[in-house]
């Protein structure tokens, strides 16, 4: 698993930085294929709420982990990264991370 | 890994790496303006072409290399972006020196470190912008140290900085702040978001820890450690028997420069000298190769491991942190023979 998706990363930036040729003005590729969030419940919230900061790509390639591992993430997030989420969605998100990526 | 056969990575291969969101996407450089402001005579606003044509222009052909380069393969595993190995490059910077900007500018008494502020800001207030920091005398020491605005003889391109990024030779691309648009000279140690709590390392000299522990105490990530890689045949690769097959690779470090490259073809246990290529500066990826006759068929482990001018090398056993920064295991290619 960890092996299959490295590389992936490495090729997502390769590819961005192919569109970047042309100076002063680029035009970024959509989200690469790691992007797809497991369906299930709270996915949207998760999606719409983690992805005003960052691609879904960066969730799906994280280790697996229980509710306290994401707990702490999302926590993280709001916490520390300044996300503006509330305490509603952030139940909602860690309740759909802990199922869809957990152990 | 093809990238990593030879000593300098194109443009277009150049790994990306961003904080906040959003990034930007244009740049007018009649609007844009590097400022100096903070503890100096003079504060500047340069264009440009105040950059091109008021100071020297410098070369310095340096790696720039993510600080979780290779996160992917930390055991046990560790949040964070998952970098194979890609997050790395070597490219020919050209710019002017932050010493002559700065001297320009006139640093006043009492200057402790220079922050550096990029285009790129967040999206919400609440998101700590992407903000670093070197000290004023590290600056001044450093006739390395550029605003660069070319990059392998072309104006840097949107994803890498355009139009000028601050470039750190021998440290972790975490300082090599892009779109730089303001250097403010200050009397104390900046220690906000970017600088800690990120981006900081075990304080000891390994910058390690036991796995799965946290450290006690961190400094803030600087010099790189030392690397080396097989860029080709790539692993999983058919070589005949009875055949040579030269191997290919580079190595590098944080400054000391790469003394020695060995390669084993029996999985670590006996080692022989690789032959360098041309020396680009002790920042630079130093390019290797060794010619290797396999004797029978099956399967080949081919590893790789380099040492610095000052004896610095790497280790069987990768190190861990928590943040999963750092990384400088041997590395190895398996291949199969006949």
């Amino acid at each position: 698993m960890r092996r299959a998706f490295a590389p992936g990363l490495v090729a997502f930036a390769l590819a961005v930085s192919a569109g970047a040729a042309a100076d002063r003005t680029i035009v970024l590729p959509a989200d690469d294929r790691y992007a797809t969030l497991a369906l299930g419940p709270g996915v949207e919230v998760t999606r719409q709420q983690c992805s005003s900061c960052h691609s879904t790509d960066y969730i799906v390639m994280q280790p697996r982990g229980d509710a306290r591992q994401w707990d702490g993430v999302v926590t993280k997030m709001i916490k520390v990264y300044g996300a503006p989420v509330n305490d509603q969605d952030a139940k909602t998100i860690v309740e759909y991370l802990a199922k869809q990526y957990g152990n | 890994m093809k990238y990593f056969a030879r000593a300098i990575t194109p443009n277009e291969a150049f790994f990306v790496r961003y904080h906040v969101f959003p990034i930007p996407l244009e740049v007018d450089l009649a609007t844009w303006r590097l400022r100096i402001t903070g503890r100096v005579e003079r504060p500047l606003e340069l264009t440009l072409d105040d950059l091109r044509t008021k100071f020297p222009r410098v070369a310095v052909t340096a790696v720039n290399q993510c600080s979780g380069n290779s996160r992917g393969r930390f055991t046990p595993r560790v949040l964070g972006g998952q970098w194979g190995d890609g997050a790395m490059g070597n490219a020919e910077w050209a710019g002017a020196r932050l010493r002559d900007i700065l001297t320009a500018a006139g640093v006043r008494q009492g200057a402790v470190q220079a922050t550096f502020d990029g285009l790129d800001k967040p999206s919400f207030p609440s998101v700590p912008d992407f903000v670093k920091s070197l000290d004023v005398t590290r600056i001044m020491d450093d006739p390395d140290v550029l605003v660069a605005y070319e990059m392998n003889g072309k104006p840097l391109p949107m994803l890498n900085g355009y139009p000028a990024r601050l470039v750190v030779p021998g440290w972790y691309a975490t300082y090599w702040v892009k779109h730089l648009s303001d250097i403010e000279v200050i009397d104390h140690v900046f220690e906000k978001f970017w600088m800690k709590p990120a981006y900081r390392i075990p304080d000891n000299a390994c910058g390690c820890v036991a796995p799965g522990t946290a450290p006690a105490r961190t400094v803030p990530i600087n010099r790189m450690t030392v690397r080396s890689f097989i860029g080709s045949p790539e692993g999983g690769s058919r070589v005949p028997t009875g055949r040579p097959v030269t191997m290919k690779g580079i190595a590098f470090d944080g400054g000391h420069g790469i003394q020695e490259v060995q390669v084993s073809v029996d999985g670590g246990t006996t080692w022989q000298a690789a032959n360098l290529g041309a020396d680009l500066g002790r920042y630079s990826f130093r390019e290797w190769t060794f010619s290797w006759t396999p004797a029978r068929p099956g399967r080949a482990r081919v590893v790789v491991r380099a040492f610095n001018a000052i004896g610095e090398s790497q280790g069987r056993q990768p190190l861990w942190n928590p943040a999963g920064y750092l990384r400088n295991v041997i590395e190895h290619v398996d291949l199969v023979v006949g």
